[in-house]
């Protein structure tokens, strides 16, 4: 990323922070290619068309939009969804290519431009950061890099419109094993309209020399965005698997349903770290993203391993449960999460940790910080099969409060079935300690500062889990979200 | 299936019978009753809340009602005499829901009174109407159930500045010789600056009966009150009960709640404290022993609503066999109420690999300048506590035991009457050794012959 700002410049990072409200709020002018509002099955259909999608992945499209219309919305989370017109959006945006005959291999200048400013770096500055990148803005992914040099390792990562065409038995394989399309209310319909994402399989005993990363942007009006990745990590593979992502400023809402689906085989590893930073609305609540996002990974191979690593900063509206089926024998599923609510923005997020395989473990590690008048709940289930025996348990969830008018949330649900599993649950609320403080500005360091410095100590057992680039932006997007909470 | 029609058919059917047997204040609630039962439904197992009760099933059971109010057997103070050693207490018995005739010659006692709702109605209408059923909630379709049938009930009324020199105690027992289920109802009202213990136990005289105790109390704290209520359950395995307990608390009033299970058969208590004053105090507890088939679930419920209070929750559950075990609690803090501290543990011993456990620690928390805490575990006894009592010759089966008697010590601890205290030491002992009395839990000199069947 191009963030290379040292973690210690607290005080620049304020400084930014200070003029800086909403960094990534700009929108690109780059013609896009949206079908008209609305969804029935012909949409459907027609976003299938548009794709070149073979048939079977049509009938799954379809089964999929024919359950979800027998569906309602689930009003269960502690966060008010208004009620969705899902007539009033339109269910795919493409970046329109001028030059028709190059195909994605050339990408627009304009649309380069912002993947600049948000600091991808697509092209050379790639080398330079090893990094593998697969930006999906609106609907379509728009560039893949490093495809060729990961191709020699049997590494496949481009988007999943690409693998339908070219590996369509892998993809057939894999979508929808983990999260079926009758899953949830959002999983139905992101089975129904999905358009692109990306599309990982680290082939056996390949360790995935750099790291993958997919960007997403939501740039059209009145759109939604429903990607899905599917990532499979065969025996003994490893990747490291990074998400960002940005939305402009504007001030109807809009809808992001993702479904993330992993799958690790044996003694195979996947670390999915995500960035979440959609556009939250303004001071007053006006407008943000609904980030309405089902993600999910298997472990079916023994002493496989999923950790999962979140930072939640943007999004009006935040619901999303990124969970582990351990399976396998001696598995291990992780996840460690940072959801910071600011101003009006609801936050329900959490991980199930659904145990099934014997001796495996699980940490959870989720620390929660509410300011404004936002609502940020963690919500999470432990469950361990009659089965499973042998298994252990450890999970941490603190919430810190920063305003009288914000609420922090914790509703944990544990299951044990045998009686050889150990759970443990801790959970704490409270605000930053004024002694804290008052030792700081005693040192002369100004009580934003202050804050900003605490929240990053108290984050940082989870940002420590980040990869460094992500973890040096994820730090200041914390600062830059706290902006105008202290006082 | 709906289990709630059967009882509705009945209430019409009897409806004029129902009324002109109770105190005219009870059928007041029962219409608004009724209405909330024509639509709700019991909820099942896997519902919210009821993740691993199924009260629909439990309620489905053709249960005999006493709606004639027939008089049962003998008299309950005939049978049992209170013979503990250093606790000595005022002493009353229910049997079935109806609260015994022969009690009532010593109703007030010192200043406190201690009597059926048929009488409080007159002695005490304007206390009965202002307290009675504005606790409860009628959308829980088990209180409404109890508002629609439920014919007498207990009403203790401690006034203004008076403390009781003993406790008061309460047997509650079934005696029927047929499935039965009964409407327990308690009222109680503590006056400002007074205080009150208050012991209730649960028996059944007959283990082969099905029995349903679905009961409501309501818990008045005043300003600057003390309650003390130890609820023991000592009952059969054919034995259910659900159990709603709701406290109003308001300015420095101290709460003291003791949910105990040693033996019984399904049981679903539900505890709704809403403190309304400044420096209120609650403390919840809970300790269950189950095995064999035994299920007990614990939901609570604490909504602070006023700044400066505290409360303070401790369930532990010790589960054997198959016996199935629930926790749910929810802290709430509400906007505008600082410095509130609230802590809640539930602590859980699997020891059968058939046994179960769910726990749902839950806080919600709308004001910053708040200490609030929850903590969750489940898991076996330590292998290297009981690898060390075994180097020093005390072997497996006591080690377990003392380590399991141990585990649940902090929750006696927590009883603010010491002869209480020492007596639940003793019993819980006894418990886990396995030879405790069918009655040995209400106090009591033990019947000889009522040693507990299931052991």
């Amino acid at each position: 990323m191009k963030e290379t700002e040292k973690p210690e410049k607290g005080n620049q990072i304020i400084e930014e922070a200070a003029q800086a409200e909403y960094k990534y709020g700009f929108v690109t002018d780059i013609e896009t290619e949206v079908i008209p509002k609305g969804l029935d099955e012909d949409v459907v259909r027609r976003i299938s068309a548009l794709k070149g999608e073979p048939e079977w992945l049509l009938e799954f499209r379809l089964k999929a939009y024919r359950h979800w219309l027998t569906l309602k919305a689930p009003t269960w989370g502690h966060v008010h969804v208004p009620e969705i017109d899902y007539q009033a959006i339109s269910y795919y945006a493409a970046p329109r290519q001028k030059k028709a005959g190059e195909g994605p291999k050339e990408i627009d200048p304009e649309l380069k431009k912002t993947f600049d400013k948000l600091g991808i770096p697509l092209e050379e500055q790639m080398r330079l950061s090893g990094m593998a990148v697969d930006a999906v803005m609106d609907s379509v992914s728009v560039k893949t890099t490093y495809r060729e040099r990961l191709a020699e390792l049997g590494v496949i990562f481009c988007s999943i419109s690409e693998a339908v065409k070219d590996y369509p038995d892998l993809v057939r394989k894999y979508l929808g094993k983990v999260v079926p399309y009758t899953d949830n209310f959002y999983a139905a319909l992101n089975s129904a309209v999905f358009s692109d994402g990306s599309f990982v399989y680290i082939p056996k005993g390949v360790r995935c020399p750099m790291e993958l990363s997919t960007y997403f942007r939501i740039n059209a009006a009145q759109t939604g965005q429903f990607e899905r990745t599917l990532i499979v990590a065969d025996d003994d593979a490893y990747v490291s698997y990074l998400e960002g992502c940005t939305a402009p400023m504007r001030d109807e809402n809009q809808l992001h349903a993702a479904i993330v689906e992993i799958i690790v085989e044996d003694r195979a590893e996947v670390k999915y770290s995500t960035v979440q930073n959609w556009y939250p609305g303004d001071k007053d609540g006006k407008g943000g993203i609904y980030n309405l996002v089902t993600k999910r990974g298997l472990c079916r191979g023994d002493h496989s391993k999923l950790s999962w690593t979140q930072v939640e900063t943007g999004s009006a509206i935040t619901w999303k449960y990124p969970s582990c089926v351990l399976k396998g024998d001696h598995s291990v599923g992780e996840f460690y999460s940072v959801a910071l609510t600011n101003n009006w923005q609801e936050a329900d997020t959490g991980t199930k940790m659904i145990h099934l395989g014997r001796h495996s473990t699980s940490t959870i590690v989720s620390k929660g910080i509410s300011a404004g008048h936002s609502q940020n709940s963690y919500r999470g289930m432990v469950k361990i099969a009659p089965k499973a025996t042998g298994c252990r348990n450890f999970t941490q969830c603190d919430s810190l409060l920063l305003s009288d008018t914000s609420g922090a949330h914790t509703f944990p649900v544990i299951e044990v079935g045998n009686d050889t599993s150990v759970v443990e649950h801790e959970a704490t609320t409270s605000k930053i300690n004024e002694d804290q403080i008052f030792y700081c500005n005693q040192r002369g360091i100004s009580t934003e500062d202050a804050v900003g410095l605490i929240v990053n100590g108290y984050a940082k057992e989870v940002m420590a889990k980040l990869p460094m680039e992500f973890a040096v932006e994820a730090q200041k997007l914390l600062s830059i979200s706290l902006e105008g909470s202290v006082g | 299936m709906n289990a709630l029609k059967q009882y509705i058919e009945l209430y019409d059917s009897n409806r004029a019978l129902i009324e002109q047997q109770s105190p005219a204040l009870l059928n007041t609630l029962r219409l608004e009753a009724r209405e909330q039962l024509e639509t709700a439904r019991l909820p099942r197992k896997g519902s919210e809340d009821y993740e691993a009760t199924d009260l629909e099933a439990l309620f489905a059971h053709d249960y005999g009602v006493n709606i004639n109010r027939l008089p049962f057997d003998a008299d309950p103070g005939e049978t049992f005499h209170c013979d503990v050693p250093n606790l000595s207490t005022c002493l009353y018995y229910a049997s079935n829901d109806a609260f015994h005739s022969s009690a009532t010659a010593e109703r007030n006692i010192g200043q406190v009174v201690v009597e059926p709702f048929s009488m409080a109605a007159v002695d005490y209408p304007e206390l009965m109407a202002a307290h009675y059923g504005k606790l409860a909630q009628m959308k829980d379709p088990t209180v409404a159930l109890n508002s629609l049938l439920v014919q007498d009930g207990l009403f203790i009324y401690v006034p203004d500045g008076v403390v009781p020199e003993r406790p008061i105690q309460l047997v509650n027992i079934f005696n029927a010789a047929l499935d039965m289920m009964v409407q327990r109802r308690l009222l109680i009202i503590v006056g400002k600056n007074a205080s009150v213990k208050l012991l209730a136990c649960d028996h059944s005289q007959s283990p082969d009966y099905r029995y349903l105790n679905n009961q409501v109390i309501e818990i008045v704290a005043m300003q600057g009150s003390t309650v003390d209520f130890y609820d023991m359950e000592e009952s059969t395995p054919l034995t259910s009960r659900v159990s709603s307990i709701y406290v109003d608390q308001h300015e420095g009033s101290n709460v003291l709640i003791d949910g105990i299970t040693l033996t019984n058969g399904f049981t679903r208590n539900n505890y709704h404290v809403e403190v309304n004053g400044e420096h209120a105090e609650t403390h919840l507890l809970g300790m269950t022993i189950a095995s064999g088939e035994q299920h007990v679930d614990s939901h609570t419920f604490i909504s602070h609503n006023a700044p400066r209070c505290n409360s303070n929750e401790m369930f532990k559950y010790v589960l054997n066999d198959n016996a199935v075990g629930a926790f749910a609690g929810k802290i709430l803090v509400k906007p505008n109420c600082p410095r509130v501290e609230a802590y809640q543990g539930n602590r859980n011993l699997c020891s059968a690999p058939t046994a179960r456990m769910y726990t749902k620690p839950q806080l919600e928390i709308y004001t910053d300048d708040v200490m609030c805490s929850h903590g969750s575990a489940v898991g076996q006894l330590d292998e290297d506590a009981l690898f060390y009592m075994r180097t020093r010759g005390i072997g497996m089966e006591e080690a377990r035991r003392l380590l399991m008697q141990a585990f649940v010590a902090d929750v006696i601890d927590g009883v603010r009457l010491d002869a209480l205290k020492d007596r639940l030491h003793y019993l819980v002992e006894k418990r886990f050794a396995g030879t405790l009395s069918n009655c040995a839990g209400c106090l009591q000199t033990c019947h000889p012959n009522k040693e507990n069947k299931e052991k």
